[in-house]
């Protein structure tokens, strides 16, 4: 269901009067909520060793020996890691999606959330199951998996060689690569980190070690000329299918495209690239000098610096960015556009722009209350608890989820008031 | 006086790393590692040091070898990183076996000889730095040198999968809920005040401590979360090899995990290593001049609760103890009063070992020692006899050793010696003591 069907109406509406146990439970663990914020949900102990998850005032049939990695998809379903006479399954909206293995883990959603996957592990095998089917060709290891964009994609690192108790020698021959739907690169390397699809979900890069001192990316297994002393993850252009990774260069960090240098390298740190949707300017997280952490946009870095600075986040039209600044995780800032908004605060989530780019939000937490900030003022009171706020299409809204007298409340409140 | 040579352990990692050697790529290497990652320092320590020979008497293996001077710091210094810069590399690939050797498996880095050196020589750091340097030429000992191909490969040392890291804690959630039914280890809590975080030991080996963990968290109300995703793991041994560049990858990945849980700090269990490389190593490698995330060592997070009064025990720990000061929180982070706080509180009586404190003499699995294996066992046993001594004069049977490496070292050292004692984390002790429902 796209954001343009929620309600948007401004005002305030108590979706759950008491978010106390249920009587009988034996506890309810912590509230997760839809991102359209019309559900607020926990996993609930119903008897000794039997579990299920309420949402709002009900509770689903389904029981289960244990639950955990309760997550909503983008469009809404409710996803749990369900086991039962010692089997998982993925369960959405309180039925199993496809059948009982040993274990899954990590479950990840398409952007639309219409596609839903897991690792997935049976027989000692590992794969990814996407929407309950498993790969068909499954390996000894998979990790650090990724989906493309609309989900027809899972690509992740397999291991494709067994290696040998302290077998050293084995692992510098290359026992890992990249595997897309269950089919693995021709290609070894002795690591392989990130795989990252395209926006079309048809090519791969990857960070790969082809030898031991040695860094570099691949592209659907085409491992770059230049190698590097450590890289970190590659990105694609959103529309040319060129890309870009930062690297680091005798000590120093810069960017290198298509295995070219991009940004010279001159930076302690550089990391987080991201475009925005046109491709039109390159940003990334960077350390002009030890230490000192900024954002720079096409290599000309923000003058305001912080001992941290993370969650960068791009308007969609790339030219705006937001990020959050902190001195050793205390006295966190919003920076937007190199400027910080006045407040500092205990802790703070990902901004957002609105659609348009012009607004920007964000959630942060001071003296143990959450906080909605939208272009850095306050939203009129602070709650116990609130997740990150969310504009309507048109940026003139932003709906707050938040929790306060232990009651769970969905409100849509005009930017204007702000 | 004995020398390295006469000494030579086998080991597959330090020989086929050496054979594929050349006196060229010897040469082009050291010269890129001195030029492009030692700065004035180690010039300085070459120049200034005056052979004065008082850090001997620092170092456990000098004091273990009847004062043989092969073992001084100064004379590992000489013998290897003195050595590559006064010939400028001009070494043979034999000389860098030895110093290769040398380096790993004979000294801790535990850098207790510094307090001794008039001018403060950090020989611990020059013997790293001759690590990176056999790394860069691919010379590490066999099991250490695997145990960073985990991490690089896992974010873990010990080869942990992603499923049985969450399943081993799912696992000890479910065993400590027949003593404390309504425990939980809570995965992924984002926001929590606590992210607890471990070594691949613990899930591997030591799941005891996970429980033992879990237990004092819940007793004492902690608001705390364990990651499901890779990070989990404090360790790392790309730092004691030299693979500085999977060190920096390991500790991203453990600051990104706390930092995308929104935790307030992370508390780490009881391990010395760790504590170096995410405070002063890791970090500083990603361009942090600090932790990125406070990190808070077991020590003090159990000093805090005590302090808060959340820590209750039926009665105090009847038998004398002596403690190990872990070299990497004592001189590395000043925990030492705290640590005694800590064991006075639980314990009637401590016994001290003489010397203590920032003093006391390193366990000698430290630094990655005990990590190259079996080949190097004897290396520590004998190189530590100072501390088989110690233990034995305090008189007592159990020791309090609030860090891995140290439990390794030490264990092996009073089994080799037959001191008839036994080694206790504090959450050992706290578990034994800490009051518990009734059922
Ligand atoms: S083992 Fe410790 S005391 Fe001995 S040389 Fe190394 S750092 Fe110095
Ligand atoms: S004590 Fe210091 S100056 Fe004296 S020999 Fe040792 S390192 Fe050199």
């Amino acid at each position: 269901m796209g954001i343009s069907k929620w309600d948007w109406e401004t005002g305030q509406k108590t979706v759950v009067e008491s978010l106390s146990p249920i009587e009988g439970h034996g506890w309810q663990e912590e509230p997760y909520v839809s991102p359209d914020g019309e559900t607020v949900a926990a996993i609930v102990q119903v008897d000794e060793g039997v579990f299920s998850v309420r949402t709002n005032d009900t509770v689903w049939e389904n029981t289960f020996d244990k639950i955990w990695g309760l997550k909503f998809s983008p469009d809404g379903r409710l996803t749990a890691i369900c086991q039962q006479d010692m089997e998982w399954v993925l369960v959405v909206d309180g039925e199993p999606m496809g059948e009982t293995t040993d274990y899954i883990w990590e479950t990840k959603f398409s952007e639309d959330g219409s596609v839903i996957a897991t690792m997935y592990k049976g027989m000692e095998r590992y794969g990814v199951c996407v929407d309950g089917e498993p790969w068909e060709e499954l390996f000894e290891n998979v990790n650090q998996y990724t989906l493309s964009a609309d989900g027809a994609h899972a690509a992740g690192v397999a291991q494709v060689q067994s290696l040998g108790q302290a077998d050293i020698e084995g692992f510098k021959k290359g026992i890992y690569t990249v595997v897309v739907d269950g089919v693995r690169w021709p290609n070894k390397y002795l690591n392989v980190w990130g795989p990252a699809f395209d926006a079309t979900g048809e090519h791969v890069a990857a960070q790969v070690r082809p030898s031991v001192h040695a860094y570099t990316i691949a592209v659907d297994d085409k491992p770059w000329a230049a190698t590097y002393g450590q890289v970190w993850e590659p990105i694609f252009h959103p529309k040319d299918g060129s890309v870009v990774a930062p690297v680091r260069v005798a000590g120093k960090w810069g960017v290198a495209k298509d295995g070219n240098i991009l940004w010279e390298p001159r930076y302690a740190q550089c990391l987080y690239l991201q475009y925005g949707k046109p491709g039109n300017k390159l940003w990334a997280v960077v350390a002009p000098s030890y230490g000192e952490f900024t954002v720079a946009c096409d290599n000309a870095a923000w003058d305001v610096t912080f001992p941290v600075v993370t969650d960068l986040v791009v308007s969609p039209d790339g030219t705006r960015a937001a990020a959050i600044g902190n001195e050793d995780n205390t006295n966190f800032r919003i920076v937007v556009d190199g400027k910080a908004w006045d407040g500092v605060y205990d802790m703070a989530w990902p901004a957002t722009f609105c659609p348009g780019g012009k607004n920007v939000a964000a959630m942060v937490e001071k003296d143990g209350k959450r906080i909605i900030l939208v272009n850095g003022k306050p939203f009129e009171r602070s709650f116990d608890m609130a997740w990150p706020p969310i504009f309507s299409e048109d940026g003139a809204k932003v709906l707050i989820r938040a929790i306060e007298n232990n009651s769970y409340v969905r409100i849509v409140a005009d930017v204007a008031r702000f | 006086m004995s020398r390295i040579a006469d000494r030579k352990v086998a080991d597959p990692g330090l020989a086929n790393g050496v054979a594929s050697l050349t006196p060229e790529k010897i040469e082009k290497v050291v010269n890129q590692v001195l030029k492009g990652e030692t700065g004035a320092k180690l010039k300085v320590y070459q120049e200034t040091c005056m052979r004065c020979g008082l850090c001997s008497q620092g170092c456990h293996f000098y004091m273990s070898h009847d004062f043989d001077p092969s073992y001084s710091p100064v004379n590992k210094a000489t013998e290897t990183m003195y050595e590559l810069m006064n010939k400028k590399g001009k070494v043979t690939p034999d000389q860098i076996y030895l110093m290769a050797q040398m380096a790993f498996t004979e000294c801790n880095l535990c850098k207790r000889c510094a307090h001794y050196c008039p001018i403060g020589i950090d020989t611990g750091y020059i013997m790293s730095m001759v690590r990176r340097i056999c790394y860069m030429l691919d010379v590490v000992p066999q099991y250490i040198r695997d145990t960073s191909h985990s991490h690089a490969s896992t974010m873990n040392q010990m080869w942990v999968k992603d499923d049985e890291w969450i399943d081993s804690l799912q696992w000890q959630e479910d065993e400590a809920r027949d003593e404390f039914p309504d425990l939980r280890i809570p995965l992924d809590k984002e926001g929590a005040d606590v992210y607890y975080s471990v070594i691949a030991p613990e899930p591997k080996f030591r799941t005891q401590l996970i429980y033992q963990a879990a237990a004092i968290m819940h007793a004492a109300g902690v608001d705390y979360t364990m990651p499901s995703e890779p990070g989990w793991d404090n360790s790392d041994m790309c730092m004691f090899v030299g693979d500085y560049e999977n060190m920096g990858r390991l500790k991203r990945a453990h600051f990104e995990s706390a930092q995308k849980l929104r935790v307030k700090r992370i508390v780490m269990g009881e391990c010395g290593h760790a504590f170096r490389s995410v405070y002063d190593m890791g970090n500083r490698w990603l361009g942090y001049k600090n932790s990125p995330v406070p990190i808070v060592h077991a020590i003090e997070f159990y000093w805090e609760l005590i302090q808060q009064g959340k820590i209750k025990i039926t009665h105090k720990y009847e038998k004398p103890v002596t403690i190990q000061d872990p070299c990497n929180v004592m001189r590395g982070r000043g925990l030492m009063d705290k640590l005694r706080e800590v064991v006075h509180f639980l314990c009637e009586e401590v016994v001290e070992m003489i010397p203590n404190r920032e003093h006391n003499y390193c366990c000698c699995a430290g630094g990655g020692v005990i990590n190259c294996g079996p080949p190097f066992k004897n290396t520590r046993m004998e190189g530590n006899r100072i501390k088989a001594e110690q233990l034995k004069a305090t008189g007592v049977h159990d020791v309090v050793i609030p860090c891995h490496n140290c439990h390794g070292g030490l264990e092996d050292i009073i089994g080799y010696y037959d001191l008839g004692m036994h080694g206790k984390f504090i959450g050992d002790i706290i578990y034994e003591l800490m009051e518990k429902p009734e059922l």
